[in-house]
C-alpha cells in the first residue's frame, strides 16, 4: 500500500496506479527486419532485475498519465518518477 | 469468589453481566473480560491441548495469551477467541476450544466497513509513552490519531504508578481528557493496528459493537481504519513471556503481568498460595501487589543476588524472597497444586504460578514495513536496530528499560529438566524435546525449527513462543541467537476476521453493476439477464411459457423475417481526435484506416504484438481528423488503455486524443427486412433507400432537434440501421423505435439472439471464437490484414514459422449430421471413430466447438468450431464426444446464412 | 504424558512426527558432477529422480537460503493435473500420478490427501471454457467432469450457489483426482531421500557467478567458494533471472510476488478444493483445520516476498462472497512468495545456448503440483542432456517459433 508520486498529480495511492512493464524496450523501428528471434525478445523478453528497474506506469484512476518511474524490485520503492517527455513523432 | 474490594477499576460493580462458559453459568462486571470472570470464580482450567489433551488454562493477560482460547456460541458463533480479550455482555456463551474452532452454519448478517483517514501524526498504543507522544503533537498543533487496542486507555498501568506527580490513573484521564479538548485528535479505543505497510500507511481494527448490550443493527460490528500518516509514533509496550520448566503448562500457570492486570483492572485476586518465579525485577511488583490484597507469596529469583530495594519491600510485606532458585516442575491436574522448586527439587504447595521471564518488545508493527531489528543479548530479546523514515519507537516497544529496574535481568530460556514435558509452545503442544529432534534431524535455521515442531503457529503466533523457541535452539546448537536468521514479523499482528477486510464489497457492492439507459426498459419486458463484463445484458426476453431456446427461436425467426431491435449501448465507443488520428489508428488495426472516407464504416481487427487478435469492432470516420472506434463490450477499457499507452509510451509526439464515450452514446440496433420501414417511420426527414444511404455509411440527423446518429451496420446479415443518440434520450428514441416497429411486429431481442444471428454469418466473437491464440487468418479475416502497411502491431509475428503451420486450427461451421444435436459448447472434435468408440487415451483432438445454436433459419442445430486445417477438411465428417455418445458432424464454411450477402441491403 | 479423560484429538489438529534424522549439513566438495542450483522442491526433487532414476549421485543442490524456504514454504499446496493443452496435461499428469505413489517412493507421511478440486464457473464463457477443459482432459485421460450447480452444492455444500451473488456460479469443473499435500513434508521427504543418496544439499551458499568455457559452464561461484561442475540444472524460480542474466541468456520471465494466507485451525467445513478466476479465489482446508487461500499475483514485478494488501482484501471479499460461512474466520497470517512468469503461463524447461545447462523456470503459480513430475523429467534431462518427451514442448524456442502453450488465454485458469 506504498504512496506513488504522480508527477502530474503528486503522492496517491498505489491502487490507483496500472503497471505497465519495462520501459527500456521501445517498438522496433523496423520490425520486418528483425528475425525470429530478436522479435522474440521484442514481443517475450524484457528486464527481469533484482534491484533498480525503469518502469512504466499510468495513473489509471487519476490523470491516466503514463510516466516512468525507477523502481527498486528488493524493496518495491519507487526511487523516482519522472514525466515522459513528447518526442517528434516518427 | 476470588473477587476482592478496593480493586478492580476497569469495572462495574453496581451492574451484573451473566455470561456462559462451558456450560456453566457465571456472573461477572461490566468491563470483566471472560479470563477474569473465570479467575473470578476460581476457574483457571478452560480447555485441552491440541495434541497430549492436556488440560490447559488461561496464562496471560491480553492478546499474548497461547492457550486461553474459547469459541463464541452466542450470540453469534466465532472461532478461536482468546478469554483474555473478550468483553463479556449478558447471554455469552462460549467454551473451551480443543485445537480447532468452529464457523457458524448461517451467513453473517453484521455490517462491517471501512473509514479513510489522513492525519500527521499517528500515535499506536494508548500507554503513558503513547499518550504523551499524543498529548505532545496534539499541543503542536498536529492531526492526531491515537489507536489502542485494549478497551481502555493506559496500556500495561495497573493504576499503582506514578507519573507526571499523579497517581497514573489521574495521568491517564487528564491526558485523555486534554487530547478530547484538541479538535485535531481522534482517539479510538479498543482498535487494534494489525498492519504496517509502507509510507505511513496503517490498517487498524475497530471493534464497535461487541461489547455493547443493545447495539444499533445499523452499526457495523467491526471497522477497518485505513490510516495514512505522515508521522507515525510504535508505543506498542513489551509483552512479558515466561521461561520454560516441566509441566509448565497446567491450568493455574500465569504471567506475572497477568495477575496484575487481573487484580488492578477487574478486582480478581487469582490465586491465594502463589508462586512467582522471576528472572528480572518486574515480578516483584505483582508479588507485592498480590500479597497486598490477601495472597500468601513468595518470590523464587533464578538470579544470583536480588535487588535490595525489592527485596526490602518484600520482606516488609512478609514476602520471603529466595535467590539463585527457580521452578523445575509442577504438580497437579485441573490446576497446579504444587511448584517443584530449586536444586533438592523440594514441592511448594500453591494454586497460583507467576512466572516472569522477561520481555518482548512489541516491535512488530516496527519490522512489519522492514525495520531492522537486532538482538539485545543482555535481556534476551528482538529491539528495533535502526531507522525507519517517519517512525519512531517509544516507550517499552523500543527496548527502554523500566526506571524502577534495579538489577539487569537473567536471560533464561529454561530450567533443567524433561525436555519432553517443558512446553515451549503451549498453543501448538510444543516441547524442548521437539526442538532437541529438530536439531537432532538436521536443522539449523530457525525457520526449519518452527516448522518442524509448529512452534509460533497458533492463535497467538508465538508472541510469548517465538524468543523462546529462539533461544532454545541457540542452546541446542550453542550459536548465538542472533545467527539464527533473521527475524521479521508479517501482519496481522492479532488475527482479524475475513468479513472485516471484505468490509461491505459483497453482493451487489463486490462488484459495480453496469446497466445501460434502459434498463427498466429490459426490466419490465421480461427479460432474462447476463454478465458481460460488470455488463448486465438482456440475454433473451422470454415469453411466458417459453425457455430460452423457445424464446431465442422465436427472436431469431423475428428478426430475419420482420424486424428486431437490440439494445448495443455496452459497446465500447472511443473518439479518436487529432490530426495524427489515421497514423494511430493505422498503427492499431490490422486493416487500413486512413483511407476510410468521412462518411463511412470500416470493420477493424486488433491484434496484439504476438499477431493474435484481441478486439475488433466497427470504425466511423468522422471528419478527416476525426474518428469513432467500438470495442467489444468486455475490452472496451483495455482497448483505450492500449491506445493511450501507445500515444504517450511509445509515440509520445502522436497529435491525437482519446475520449472514451461509451456511456455518453446509447445505441440501438433496428435489424431485418422491415427495419427501412421503421426506421424511416421516426426519421422522416431522412432518405433509407439504399441507394442514398448505402451499406457502412453513417449519417448524423434530428429526432425532435435532438441529434441522432444512424449507420448501415450489421452484425446479423440483415439489413440493419444502428441508430445512435445521446443516452439522456436513450429511454424516449427507443420507445418511439418500439413504437413505430408496432406494425412490423418489432422485436426486443437479446444477446443469445445477436450470437446465433452472426454465428449464421460466420462472424466470430472475440473472447469465444478466440482465445488469445488465434489470428485474423485463422478466422478467416485474411481480408481484413493490410498488405499494403509496411507494419502495424502484429504483423510480423504472422511471418513465424508456427503461424505457417498448415495444422494451425481455423474457425469452420460444423453441422452435427444427425440434424437434432445441439453439440455442447467447448465440446472437443476428434477425428478417430472406430465403430463409434474413442481409442484409450490420449485421443489426438482437432479442436473445439467454440459457438453452438439452434437456427431458426437453418432449422437444425449448428456451430462454429476451431478445427486444425479446418478450411482444407470441409466436407468432411468429424466426431464429437457428447457425454457417452459420439456425434458425427460435417465441417463446413463458416458462412452458414445467405452466403451471397444479398440481405444487407434489404 | 499426562493425560486426562479428555475429548479424543480432534482429527488433524496436529500431523505426523517428522523423522528424526533429514539431512548433514556437509561442507561443499571442490566437485560435482551435478549442480542443481535452488533447493526448493524442484531442485530436491530433481535430485532424488537422478539418484534413484538415473543412479547420479555426486550431486549438490545449493540453496541460498535455508532448504525449501522458498515458494515451496509459501505456496498453497494445490494439485491437479486438469489443463487445457495437451503438452500441459502431459507433464502435469505425470505429476500427478507420481503424487499418488510419492508417499511410498519417499518413506515420508506427505499427506496428500485426494480431495477433489472444483473450477468455478461464473459466466456463461466460463462455462464455454469449463466444458472444452472437461472434455480435453477426458480425452487426455484426465479425470474430469463438469457439474451443474446444484451438484457444485453437493460435492462443497458450503459454496454459495444461490443467485444472492454478485457473479452467481454456473457451474463448475471437477477434478476427483486433484488434492492437497503437506509442502514442508514433500520437501523435506525428498531432502531426506537425496542426501541418503549421498546428495550434498549445502544451504546459505548463494550462487555469484559461473565460470565458462566455450559453451560450457565449467564453474560456480558461491558464497562457500569456488565450485566445479559437469552439469548444471538450474531450479532458482523467481531469481533464474538473476542466474540467466549472469550467463547472458535472454528469457521471458517476469518475478511477481504470490501471496496467500491461512485463517485459525477449523473443524472440518470445506471437504474439497475451490478455485475460481472470476471471483478471484482460491481455497483449501489443511490437514490441521486452517483455511489456506490464494488468488493472483501482485501486477508489478517484485524479488521483495511481500504484497499489496490490497490483493487480501479483495481476495476476503471474494471468499465471503463465495463462502458466507466463512465470514468470522480469520486471517493469522499472511505471505508472499516470488514466482516467475512467462508470457503464456507455461513453464520454461531444457536444454540452453549452454551445452552442459539444464533450464526448469517459469512456472509461475503452478510449480508446487508439477514437483515430482518435473524432477523426474529434469533429472532425465540432466542425465541424457536431452529433454525428456514430456517436457520437450517446453523449450525456450518456442518463443521465437511462436509455438506456445497458452494455458491463461485458454483455460482460464491460473493456479
Amino acid at each position: 500500500m506504498q504512496l506513488i508520486t504522480c508527477p502530474w498529480c503528486g503522492p496517491r495511492e498505489e491502487t490507483e496506479f496500472h503497471y505497465g512493464g519495462a520501459a527500456t524496450v521501445p517498438y522496433p523501428a523496423d520490425p520486418a527486419a528483425l528475425g525470429d528471434d530478436a522479435w522474440a525478445r521484442f514481443v517475450f523478453v524484457r528486464p527481469n532485475p533484482k534491484g533498480p528497474a525503469t518502469e512504466q506506469w499510468s495513473h489509471a484512476a487519476g490523470c491516466r498519465r503514463w510516466f516512468t518511474a525507477v523502481r527498486d524490485t528488493r524493496t518495491h520503492r519507487f526511487l523516482a518518477t519522472v514525466d515522459i517527455q513528447p518526442e517528434v513523432p516518427r | 469468589m476470588s473477587r476482592v474490594d478496593g480493586y478492580g477499576w476497569a469495572i462495574d460493580r453496581s451492574r451484573t453481566v451473566s455470561v456462559t462458559v462451558n456450560g456453566r453459568a457465571y456472573t461477572g462486571h461490566p468491563g470483566d473480560t471472560l479470563a477474569s470472570v473465570l479467575f473470578a470464580h476460581d476457574v483457571v482450567a478452560l480447555g485441552t491441548s491440541v495434541k497430549y489433551r492436556r488440560p490447559r488454562g488461561i496464562a496471560g493477560s491480553w492478546t499474548e495469551d497461547p492457550t486461553g482460547l474459547v469459541q463464541i456460541e452466542e450470540p453469534f458463533p466465532e472461532p478461536m477467541l482468546q478469554a483474555t480479550a473478550v468483553e463479556i455482555t449478558d447471554g455469552l456463551v462460549a467454551r473451551g476450544v480443543n485445537g480447532q474452532g468452529r464457523l457458524a452454519q448461517v451467513p453473517d448478517h453484521a455490517r462491517y466497513d471501512r473509514l479513510h483517514t489522513h492525519c500527521d501524526v499517528l500515535v499506536v498504543g494508548a500507554g503513558p509513552a503513547g499518550l504523551l507522544a499524543a498529548r505532545d503533537a496534539a499541543r503542536a498543533g498536529a492531526d492526531v490519531v491515537l489507536v489502542d487496542d485494549r478497551p481502555t486507555p493506559g496500556g500495561a498501568l495497573t493504576g499503582t504508578e506514578r507519573i507526571e506527580g499523579r497517581p497514573a490513573r489521574e495521568f491517564v484521564a487528564d491526558t485523555v481528557a486534554e487530547l478530547a479538548t484538541h479538535p485535531g485528535v481522534t482517539h479510538r479505543q479498543r482498535t487494534t493496528a494489525f498492519g504496517h505497510y509502507d509510507d505511513g500507511f496503517v490498517l487498524a481494527l475497530e471493534r464497535r459493537t461487541d461489547h455493547l448490550r443493545d447495539a444499533p443493527t445499523t452499526r457495523s460490528r467491526q471497522r477497518v481504519h485505513r490510516i495514512r500518516a505522515a508521522r507515525i509514533v510504535i508505543a506498542t509496550g513489551a509483552i512479558e513471556r515466561p521461561f520454560v520448566f516441566d509441566d509448565d503448562d497446567r491450568p493455574g500457570i500465569l504471567l506475572a503481568s497477568a495477575a496484575r492486570d487481573l487484580l488492578h483492572r477487574h478486582g480478581v485476586l487469582a490465586g491465594h498460595d502463589v508462586v512467582v518465579a522471576t528472572t528480572d525485577d518486574s515480578a516483584y511488583a505483582a508479588a507485592l501487589d498480590l500479597a497486598g490484597a490477601g495472597a500468601r507469596v513468595r518470590v523464587l529469583d533464578a538470579r544470583a543476588a536480588v535487588p535490595t530495594t525489592w527485596a526490602a519491600r518484600c520482606a516488609d510485606a512478609g514476602v520471603p524472597v529466595e535467590a539463585g532458585t527457580t521452578v523445575h516442575g509442577t504438580r497437579g491436574t485441573e490446576r497446579i497444586t504444587a511448584v517443584v522448586v530449586g536444586d533438592d527439587r523440594a514441592e511448594v504447595p500453591c494454586d497460583l504460578l507467576l512466572v516472569s521471564g522477561g520481555r518482548n518488545p512489541a516491535v512488530h508493527l516496527f519490522s512489519h514495513v522492514g525495520g531492522p531489528l537486532a538482538y539485545d543479548e543482555a535481556r534476551g530479546a528482538f529491539v528495533p536496530g535502526g531507522e525507519l523514515d517517519g517512525v519512531e519507537v517509544v516507550g517499552a516497544a523500543s527496548g527502554a528499560v523500566d526506571p524502577l529496574e534495579e538489577m539487569p535481568p537473567l536471560v533464561l530460556w529454561r530450567t533443567d529438566g524433561d525436555p519432553a514435558r517443558q512446553f515451549v509452545d503451549l498453543a501448538r503442544d510444543a516441547t524442548v524435546a521437539d526442538v532437541a529432534r529438530a536439531v537432532g534431524a538436521g536443522m539449523t535455521h530457525l525457520e526449519h525449527v518452527k516448522r518442524y515442531t509448529t512452534i509460533g503457529t497458533g492463535h497467538d503466533q508465538g508472541k510469548t513462543s517465538g524468543m523462546l523457541a529462539a533461544g532454545i535452539t541457540a542452546e541446542l546448537l550453542g550459536r548465538p541467537v542472533a545467527g539464527l536468521g533473521t527475524t521479521t514479523f508479517r501482519p496481522p499482528y492479532t488475527p482479524v476476521a475475513f468479513a472485516a477486510l471484505a468490509g461491505r464489497a459483497r453482493g451487489e457492492l463486490f462488484d459495480p453493476v453496469r446497466t445501460t439507459a434502459i434498463h427498466d426498459r429490459h426490466v419490465r419486458l421480461g427479460a432474462e439477464f447476463e454478465d458481460v463484463g460488470q455488463w448486465r445484458r438482456p440475454r433473451h426476453y422470454p415469453r411466458p411459457g417459453e425457455d430460452m431456446t423457445a424464446a431465442v427461436l422465436r427472436e431469431c425467426a423475428a428478426v430475419r423475417g420482420g424486424v428486431g431491435i437490440l439494445d448495443g449501448s455496452t459497446l465500447g465507443k472511443i473518439d479518436v481526435q487529432g490530426p495524427d488520428a489515421e497514423v494511430l489508428l493505422d498503427q492499431l488495426y490490422t486493416n487500413l484506416m486512413s483511407t476510410l472516407k468521412v462518411g463511412r464504416v470500416r470493420y477493424g481487427v486488433m491484434c496484439g504484438h504476438d499477431g493474435m487478435v484481441v478486439d475488433d469492432g466497427t470504425v466511423l470516420r468522422l471528419a478527416p481528423d476525426r474518428y469513432l472506434i467500438t470495442t467489444t463490450t468486455g475490452n472496451a477499457a483495455a482497448v483505450l488503455d492500449r491506445m493511450e499507452e501507445w500515444i504517450q509510451t511509445e509515440w509520445p509526439g502522436l497529435r491525437v486524443r482519446l475520449t472514451s464515450v461509451t456511456d455518453h452514446w446509447s445505441v440501438f440496433a433496428v435489424v431485418g427486412p422491415r427495419s427501412r420501414a421503421v426506421v424511416g417511420r421516426v426519421f422522416p426527414d431522412v432518405d433509407v433507400s439504399n441507394e442514398a444511404f448505402g451499406f457502412m455509411t453513417w449519417l448524423d440527423t434530428t429526432l425532435d432537434g435532438v441529434p441522432v446518429r444512424l449507420a448501415r451496420i450489421s452484425f446479423s446479415g440483415e439489413l440493419a440501421y444502428e441508430v445512435s443518440v445521446a443516452s439522456e434520450y436513450a429511454p424516449a428514441l427507443w420507445d418511439r423505435l418500439l413504437a413505430a416497429g408496432a406494425p412490423e411486429g418489432i422485436t426486443p431481442y437479446g444477446t443469445e439472439t445477436m450470437h446465433v444471428l452472426r454465428a449464421e454469418k460466420g462472424y466470430p466473437i472475440i473472447g469465444q471464437d478466440t482465445d488469445g491464440t488465434v489470428s485474423p487468418h485463422d478466422l478467416g479475416l485474411g481480408w481484413a490484414v493490410s498488405k499494403k502497411k509496411t507494419d502495424f502491431v502484429g504483423k510480423r509475428s504472422f511471418a513465424r514459422p508456427a503461424n505457417h503451420d498448415a495444422a494451425r486450427k481455423q474457425l469452420v461451421s460444423l453441422l452435427p449430421t444427425d440434424a437434432t444435436t445441439k453439440l455442447p459448447e467447448g465440446s472437443q472434435i476428434v477425428s478417430f471413430c472406430d465403430a463409434g468408440a474413442l481409442p484409450p487415451p490420449p485421443v489426438p483432438m482437432l479442436g473445439h466447438v467454440t459457438s453452438s445454436y439452434h437456427s431458426a433459419e437453418l432449422g437444425r442445430p449448428f456451430a462454429l468450431a476451431l478445427v486444425r486445417a479446418g478450411r482444407e477438411r470441409v466436407g468432411e465428417v468429424v466426431h464429437v464426444p457428447v457425454g457417452t455418445t459420439l456425434v458425427p458432424a460435417r465441417i463446413g464454411g463458416s458462412v452458414l446464412v445467405d452466403p451471397e450477402g444479398a440481405r444487407r441491403d434489404g | 504424558m499426562t493425560t486426562t479423560t479428555a475429548p479424543p484429538t480432534p482429527p488433524g489438529a496436529h500431523l505426523p512426527e517428522h523423522p528424526d534424522f533429514l539431512w548433514r549439513n556437509p561442507e561443499p566438495k571442490r566437485a560435482y558432477d551435478v549442480v542443481i542450483v535452488g533447493g526448493g522442491g524442484h531442485g530436491l526433487a530433481t535430485a532424488h529422480y537422478l539418484a534413484r532414476n538415473h543412479g547420479i549421485t555426486n550431486v549438490a543442490v545449493l540453496e541460498k537460503g535455508w532448504l525449501a524456504g522458498g515458494n515451496m514454504a509459501r505456496n498453497t499446496t494445490l494439485i491437479r493435473s486438469n489443463y487445457l493443452w495437451d503438452e500441459s496435461a502431459g507433464i502435469y499428469e505425470h505429476a500427478l500420478k507420481l503424487w499418488e505413489g510419492l508417499e511410498e517412493d519417499l518413506g515420508y507421511p506427505i499427506l496428500f490427501s485426494q480431495r477433489g478440486v472444483l473450477n468455478l464457473a461464473h459466466t456463461e464463457q466460463d462455462v464455454r471454457d469449463s466444458v472444452r477443459r472437461v472434455e480435453a482432459n477426458r480425452l487426455n485421460g484426465v479425470d474430469a467432469e463438469w457439474l451443474g450447480p446444484d451438484e457444485v452444492a453437493k460435492v462443497c455444500p458450503i459454496v454459495n450457489v444461490s443467485d444472492d451473488i454478485r457473479y452467481p456460479v454456473q457451474g463448475a469443473t471437477f477434478q476427483p483426482r486433484a488434492g492437497i499435500a503437506k509442502h514442508d513434508y514433500v520437501a523435506w521427504g525428498f531432502a531426506r531421500r537425496a542426501d541418503e543418496a549421498g546428495i550434498d544439499l549445502i544451504q546459505h551458499c548463494e550462487v555469484t557467478g559461473f565460470t565458462t568455457d566455450g559453451d560450457r559452464v565449467i564453474g560456480l561461484r558461491t558464497t562457500r567458494g569456488d565450485i566445479a561442475c559437469g552439469t548444471v540444472a538450474l531450479c532458482a524460480a523467481g531469481h533464474t533471472s538473476v542466474l540467466l542474466d549472469e550467463l547472458g541468456i535472454p528469457a521471458p520471465l517476469q518475478s511477481h510476488p504470490l501471496q496467500a494466507l491461512v485463517s485459525e485451525l477449523l473443524e472440518p467445513v470445506h471437504p474439497t478444493i475451490v478455485m475460481s478466476n472470476a471471483v478471484h479465489v482460491y481455497v483449501s482446508q489443511a490437514h490441521k483445520g486452517e483455511l489456506v487461500m490464494g488468488a493472483g499475483i501482485d501486477a508489478p514485478t517484485g524479488y521483495g516476498q511481500r504484497g499489496s494488501f490490497s490483493i487480501i482484501e479483495r481476495q476476503m471479499a471474494a471468499a465471503v462472497e463465495l463462502f458466507p460461512v466463512f465470514a468470522r474466520a480469520h486471517l493469522l497470517r499472511s505471505w508472499a512468495g516470488v514466482v516467475d512468469v512467462t508470457p503464456d503461463a507455461s513453464p520454461i524447461i531444457g536444454c540452453t545456448p549452454y551445452d552442459n545447462v539444464v533450464l526448469n523456470c517459469g512456472w509461475g503459480t503452478g510449480g508446487f503440483k508439477a514437483t515430482p513430475g518435473l524432477g523426474w523429467c529434469l533429472a532425465h534431462t540432466t542425465a541424457h542432456g536431452e529433454p525428456h518427451p514430456l517436457v520437450a514442448p517446453f523449450g525456450l524456442d518456442r518463443f521465437s517459433t511462436g509455438a506456445l502453450v497458452d494455458e491463461h488465454g485458454a483455460a482460464a485458469v491460473a493456479h
